[in-house]
């Protein structure tokens, strides 16, 4: 059943809100995170840290994802400076995998808990059009097809695009797509299979 | 047709929709909006009215450690009124000098009239996938039948029920969790789509005034009366975070925000959704 209830996931761009979401009535800061720590009382020991913002979800909050661009500096930079890179130099894993873990909504969510052997997954396909095989996407971010193609398979776009899963927030301050790799969502070789799936000439994104 | 073979139909295609949850076809939706027309066209079709009737009965049952019936329970108009209650909620509540949405009250009359334990009510208060809606949902089915075809005016003109819009839309606009998802990370813009599944833009009157009313609703998905809480909490596990409780304030303070966007939105429940 929970499959049929497509799981939110990846990716997005410079989703930016369409309206300007003029705030309607003040409301102090203290009292709504004293709101969230009260929502949530099952929730165990190790998500705690869940139920808080950090500094640039607070800045991307407070600013309705469109921040004054002292704020988008100061994001960008901060969250440039977490990006971890492959050991071995390498961007494109292995575009098999990086396809199973788009299909995937696995993972991170109370009825996945305790966390046991099973790896969790991006469900790019939650958001993104990703390849003509699969009708079932998204479209809260834009199409991935012929990624590869239109950007001529450089080594620099795959980098780039390594980039922007490992951290979307480096890319684009208050993009709505997750930091897969600042959160601990995938780990560096999932980013590559990700990586590869989308800069493969052989992957069916650019087939 | 009669009501009997009209649902047994419509449970057949139910269930004949849950194994094509992983399909990756667009005749799928085609297919259960058809499904959705169907019931439509014959409102006494929808299996959320089972569990209307039921909540009905539960109602005006004996029940919990004080043996009564929550006939006294005061819903905003009057001990035992229901006509028209929904349509006003979330309201001030003087004897709990708290904001509170039609099933947070039915807690509350749960526990201070019938003496059930809180800790008991809120504890796994909703139904896993093809297991029925619990009690407190059936009931709340119910009432909001009650308001059927009336608009939404939520009476939120107290200090405290502009608080809890407010406390509402801080919440919406809320990013946290290890997706860093708010609401407003896949409700804040028309026209989007979560795979096949279309998603509403609650921050929008007119789009909100179109899909709050329809809530309880029956899900075919999932086989059985999906409630606003039971809602909100599913979208919390999508968004990687713990279990919203039933009741807190971070959820009437949402259904506060959500159906102050739907005033004037029409009342339908219990609809039918995917």
């Amino acid at each position: 059943m929970r499959a049929f209830l497509p799981a939110l996931g990846i990716a997005l761009t410079a989703a930016l809100p369409s309206t300007s979401a003029q705030q309607t009535a003040t409301i102090d800061p203290a009292r709504v995170e004293a709101t969230v720590k009260s929502a949530f009382p099952t929730a165990p020991a190790d998500w705690q840290s869940r139920l808080t913002p950090d500094e640039t979800m607070r800045q991307c909050s407070a600013h309705r994802n469109n921040p004054p661009k002292a704020v988008f500096d100061a994001i960008q930079a901060r969250e440039k400076a977490t990006i971890q890179y492959p050991a071995d130099g390498k961007f494109l894993g292995d575009w098999k995998k990086g396809e199973a873990l788009a299909q995937s909504g696995f993972g991170l969510r109370f009825t996945d808990y305790p966390p046991g052997n099973r790896t969790n997954g991006g469900n790019c396909y939650a958001c993104h059009q990703v390849t003509k095989q699969e009708v079932s996407y998204g479209t809260i971010g834009p199409s991935l097809l012929a990624y590869g193609q239109v950007r001529k398979f450089t080594e620099a776009d795959a980098k780039a695009v390594y980039e922007k899963i490992y951290n979307a927030n480096a890319a684009f301050p208050c993009s709505l797509m997750p930091r897969f790799g600042a959160n601990k969502v995938l780990t560096i070789e999932q980013i590559k299979d990700a990586v590869a799936l989308l800069m493969s000439p052989d992957s069916p994104v650019n087939k | 047709m009669t009501l009997k073979q009209t649902l047994f139909a419509s449970l057949l295609a139910a269930a004949a929709l849950v194994p094509m949850a992983s399909a990756q076809d667009a005749e799928t939706e085609k297919a259960i909006e058809k499904y959705r027309q169907m019931l439509k066209a014959d409102p006494w079709s929808n299996p959320g009215l089972l569990d209307a009737d039921r909540g009905e009965a539960l109602w005006s049952t004996p029940r919990g450690p004080k043996n009564v019936s929550l006939e006294q329970c005061d819903l905003g108009k009057g001990p035992g009124k229901l006509d028209g209650a929904f349509a006003e909620l979330p309201r001030y509540f003087a004897d709990a000098d708290a904001i509170m949405d039609l099933e947070t009250r039915l807690l509350w009359c749960m526990e201070k009239l019938q003496g059930f334990k809180r800790a008991d009510l809120v504890n796994k208060p909703h139904p896993a996938g093809g297991q029925p809606v619990k009690e407190l949902g059936a009931i709340a089915t119910h009432v909001a039948t009650k308001s059927q075809g009336m608009k939404f005016a939520a009476k939120l003109d107290h200090p405290k029920g502009e608080a809890a819009v407010a406390l509402g839309e801080a919440l919406f606009m809320r990013r946290s969790g290890p997706f860093d998802f708010a609401c407003a990370t896949c409700h804040a813009n028309d026209g989007r789509r979560i795979r096949l599944q279309g998603l509403p833009f609650l921050s929008n009157p007119d789009a909100a005034r179109k899909v709050i009313g329809e809530w309880p609703a029956y899900r075919v998905s999932s086989t059985h009366v999906m409630t606003m809480q039971h809602r909100l909490y599913d979208c919390y596990w999508q968004m990687r975070m713990p279990e919203l409780e039933l009741g807190s304030d971070a959820s009437v303070a949402l259904i506060a925000y959500l159906v102050g966007k739907a005033e004037g939105g029409e009342i339908s429940a219990p609809s039918i959704k995917r």
